[in-house]
């Protein structure tokens, strides 16, 4: 069976930095980034791009709406 | 870096990758007024969609309560009143009645509508106004800064019970929601949660039924959303929802406690 592939846009600007993702994303996707945006906040990051599914996870929990989630379609 | 993520998401979009989420055009590009981790983005987002999904955007007209989404209208890419404390359920009974084809909601946390709006509430819900409530409970009074709220546990430490909630002072915690489901008034009445994707997911659910509810006019349609505070709380954002978990559910557990017979 093929993975499923995915990845997710953040609109890092509008982020707070509240961390929900990171907890959320059920195969440790993302993570904190070092750096911090315009606000002062630190703003995730994919750390594994490879392994994130395109669940949505992440953008569901999100109370700010930053988060965009592209999926590969599965050919049937 | 293993990854390059830039050429990572080139090459997916090259496969055909589609976008599967993204914000609604329900909700304006204001950023959240709220503090990070904030459950109230999240409810916001949800009664959105589902009336981008329904199709009744130009068809809904929402009223903002007094609390920290006092400025909800400025969020919301709909049709919105702001009322006087306490008082939403009672503006919505307004619009509704001269405007029953209209789909109306009141957004109201639980100092707005299990403190000071008691009265408006539980009026509201005895006359069977056919609107929809969601009940935003946290336990706490976060705008003005932490201070107790009927909600509150017994033992939450707060800026006006710094030695924790004790019931022989303050009382015991107020679940209006349960007293409401006594109602012969409401319709359908129910609790949940938006810490984690499941839950996230039921609550849409609910939040959609509230909204078909309308349409049969049968009656209130309550969905009680227990969220965090993790600023009135003096919590990060993930020990928030580990103490909501541990705390807040066997309080409030989720959950529907009222739903229409099925004939």
């Amino acid at each position: 069976m093929a993975k499923i592939k995915g990845f997710v846009e953040l609109n890092i600007e509008h982020c707070k930095g509240c961390e929900l993702c990171v907890d959320a994303c059920p195969f440790d996707v993302l993570e904190m980034s070092a750096q911090v945006n315009g606000k002062g906040y630190t703003y995730p990051f994919m750390k594994n791009p490879e392994q994130c599914t395109g669940c949505a996870s992440c953008a569901l929990v999100c109370p700010d709406v930053v988060i965009t989630v592209y999926k590969v379609p599965t050919k049937q | 870096m293993a990854v390059d993520i830039e050429q990572y998401k080139k090459d997916l979009l090259a496969q055909g990758a589609e976008v599967v989420f993204s914000k609604t055009k329900n909700l304006t590009d204001t950023p959240f007024s709220y503090c990070g981790g904030c459950g109230h983005g999240v409810a916001h987002r949800l009664i959105m969609e589902v009336i981008e999904e329904m199709g009744i955007t130009a068809d809904t007209i929402g009223v903002a309560p007094v609390g920290c989404a006092v400025i909800a209208y400025e969020f919301w890419n709909i049709d919105a009143v702001q009322a006087a404390h306490g008082r939403a359920t009672a503006v919505a009974t307004g619009i509704k009645r001269t405007n029953p084809e209209k789909f109306v909601f009141s957004y109201q946390g639980d100092g707005d509508l299990a403190a000071i709006g008691t009265a408006e509430t539980v009026h509201t819900c005895n006359r069977g106004e056919n609107i929809a409530i969601f009940f935003i409970n946290n336990g706490i009074y976060g705008m003005t800064g932490g201070q107790m709220a009927p909600t509150s546990l017994i033992g939450m430490r707060s800026s006006t019970a710094p030695y924790g909630r004790q019931h022989d002072v303050h009382g015991y915690p107020l679940s209006l929601t349960n007293l409401l489901a006594e109602l012969p008034g409401t319709y359908y009445v129910t609790r949940q949660a938006v810490e984690t994707a499941a839950h996230v997911r039921t609550c849409k659910k609910a939040i959609r039924q509230a909204f078909e509810n309308q349409k049969l006019n049968k009656g209130v349609s309550l969905v009680e959303i227990v969220t965090n505070c993790n600023s009135g709380w003096k919590m990060t954002a993930p020990q928030a929802n580990k103490w909501m978990k541990e705390n807040m559910f066997p309080q409030y557990p989720l959950g529907d406690i009222k739903v229409p017979k099925t004939e």
